[in-house]
């Protein structure tokens, strides 16, 4: 069952008539190809001419769908020989960071992903992707490890942000968000971020102070989510919309102000309607950087990374 | 929600608002609601002398207080691009920066840098302003700690960061958060040039800030009773349908936790910064510069 969203309307009566035809076609042997051909064309044009202009609260919508690849799709698609390392050494394991060893394209990489779970079960496991303090005092054993043995750090970001809640409090959050972004700014080894779906905050900069930030097309990225954005400045939580519209979260808004450093494009219909076409994509695009990226020496790569995040804020839309 | 309303009144009320007088002469104290007298708690650096609760305190109250004899250089704030999202909610983000200003005074931003001597030795203070956009951080706070950490290095001097702020600037979208990454450049650069780089954690210090330069300190200092923590309490509540503990997220909570090293009282703070600092940089022991 696919699930579509609000604006999709047209196009999930033309594919619920294809799925009917198709029935209708088992039973009596009907020749109704010509019919399921035409009434296909008339979806592809449909999903084309939707998603070619899509507000910005739709790319949220398309980037929180579902059905959309996530953490461990890409892993499974693009790091062989993957191999899950787990725990922070100090207090816990956090699911909502999945991250290991493997082999991206023949090279040895370390590899960090926010996961947000498939199904309830494995929703509620990875707490929807929402990251807890021993989550990022996780990823910064694994990139300390990576540093130390000068294998490429690739991240995949996915989360509305960090864990809101008394237990990561008392762990100290900020102390680990923090932590994070320092380290990912230290680092001595090629350090490539994708943004899957939701870029969400000090939760998803945690891991993304790279030295390429790529977006996946319908990606958002943002200081806070919309909801929250809305019901600070807005005071209601109702205006999402125009907060999300305001807040230039897309990746196209986001390229122009230097924060994006690439962006890669989407199947017709958003990543999830082919997840291996979305995820081949991503690897393509992540391998040209790491290609670019090997040429720089340890501390070169260290300064180019610090210098692209000094420099950002010179560029206006 | 008229161009009457939205475009010409603010601008008008940039241009005419005063200064904030004093007409107030006496203060409730937030905490024991007892009277305060204005003049005494300035000359107590607005600490109540009822109930020792800190009041919050703007950098330009902070500065003659930490720096010997009270001297003290300013530093004008780096340019920044002006508004480039063209955010607008309610307000546009021109104007609130505009009305700010008026407020607070011409060049004036969240945060303020300042050099002098602290016990006879170079330093260099940045000091949020809490009453200029709730403190909050955008590219002007992220310029501010990149100046100050480089007058650090070439001074030789530690870098002291008093945060209270409620986070990123919203309106700045993106580019606020990132100067999470930004300031922290700024105080590894610090780190890197073997000076110390100390934090004062002040009332509030929350959101994006405790996610950033807020927590890197090689010491933490609090204020009492400041409150300090990552997500809003509102946030918290409204996503574990929980009651917070008592004292959830004060200095004292945060002590316990281990996230901050020492409490100390606004009156011992310059005294406290010269002893830490000059153990760090390995000076000599002297008598107590007071």
């Amino acid at each position: 069952m696919t699930t579509y969203l609000d604006f999709e309307k047209p196009i999930s009566e033309l594919e619920g008539k294809i799925m009917e035809l198709r029935h209708l076609g088992d039973g009596d042997g009907v020749n109704i190809a010509d019919e399921v051909g035409r009434l296909q064309q008339k979806v592809d044009r449909q999903i084309k001419a939707t998603y070619a202009k899509l507000t910005a609260w739709q790319r949220v919508q398309v980037a929180r769908h579902p059905e959309r690849p996530h953490a461990k799709a890409y892993i499974g698609g693009l790091i062989e020989e993957f191999t899950p390392l787990a725990g922070d050494r100090a207090f816990a394991e956090d699911a909502a960071i999945v991250g290991g060893l493997g082999r991206f394209r023949g090279r040895p990489v370390a590899v960090i992903g926010q996961e947000k779970g498939d199904d309830t079960e494995s929703r509620l496991k990875h707490n929807f992707g929402m990251v807890k303090p021993e989550g990022y005092r996780k990823a910064q054993r694994l990139m300390r490890m990576a540093d130390r043995f000068g294998l490429p750090v690739i991240t995949f970001v996915d989360t509305a942000g960090a864990y809101p809640g008394v237990d990561a409090e008392e762990r100290g959050q900020g102390e680990a968000i923090a932590g994070s972004i320092e380290l990912c700014l230290q680092l001595k080894v090629p350090l490539i971020s994708l943004v899957i779906g939701e870029g969400g905050s000090g939760g998803a900069l945690a891991i993304a102070a790279a030295n390429k930030l790529l977006m996946m097309e319908h990606a958002v990225y943002s200081v806070i989510t919309p909801e929250g954005c809305a019901s600070i400045l807005w005071r209601t939580a109702d205006k999402a919309q125009e907060a999300a519209e305001a807040m230039r979260l897309t990746s196209d808004d986001l390229r122009k102000l230097g924060v994006c450093d690439g962006v890669v494009p989407e199947p017709a219909g958003g990543a999830h309607r082919e997840p291996g076409t979305a995820v081949r994509a991503a690897g393509d695009a992540i391998e040209a950087e790491l290609r670019v990226l090997g040429n720089l020496d340890p501390t070169a790569l260290r300064e180019a990374r610090r210098m692209k995040f000094i420099g950002i804020g010179q560029l206006g839309l | 929600m008229n161009w009457l309303t939205n475009f010409v009144r603010p601008k008008l009320r940039a241009l005419v608002a005063r200064k904030e007088t004093a007409e107030n002469l006496w203060l409730k104290c937030p905490k024991c609601e007892q009277m305060l007298f204005h003049r005494d708690l300035d000359a107590a650096q607005q600490v109540c002398s009822h109930c020792d609760h800190h009041l919050r305190i703007p950098p330009a109250g902070r500065f003659p207080h930490l720096f010997d004899e009270g001297i003290f250089e300013r530093h004008a704030l780096p340019k920044v691009q002006l508004d480039p999202l063209k955010f607008r909610d309610q307000k546009r983000y021109t104007d609130r920066l505009k009305e700010a200003q008026a407020k607070n005074g011409a060049g004036s931003e969240a945060m303020a840098v300042a050099s002098g001597k602290m016990g006879g030795h170079a330093a260099v203070i940045a000091v949020s302003d809490f009453g200029f956009m709730g403190g909050s951080m955008g590219m002007a706070v992220g310029e501010c700690l990149l100046l100050a950490a480089n007058l650090a290095v070439e001074r030789k001097a530690p870098m002291i960061v008093f945060p209270a702020s409620g986070g990123a600037r919203m309106q700045e979208g993106i580019l606020s958060l990132m100067q999470l990454a930004r300031t922290s450049i700024a105080v590894s650069r610090v780190k890197e040039a073997g000076l110390p780089y100390i934090v004062v954690l002040t009332d509030p210090t929350t959101g994006g800030v405790t996610a950033s330069f807020a927590m890197l300190g090689d010491i933490h200092v609090a204020e009492p009773g400041a409150l300090i923590g990552f997500s809003g309490q509102r946030v918290i509540q409204d996503t574990i349908r929980e009651t917070l503990p008592p004292g959830f997220q004060s200095a004292e909570y945060q002590f316990d936790h281990g996230m901050v090293d020492t409490i100390v009282h606004r009156h011992a703070m310059r005294e406290t910064l010269i002893r830490i600092t000059s153990l760090l940089m390995k000076r000599p022991a002297q008598a107590a510069a007071a």
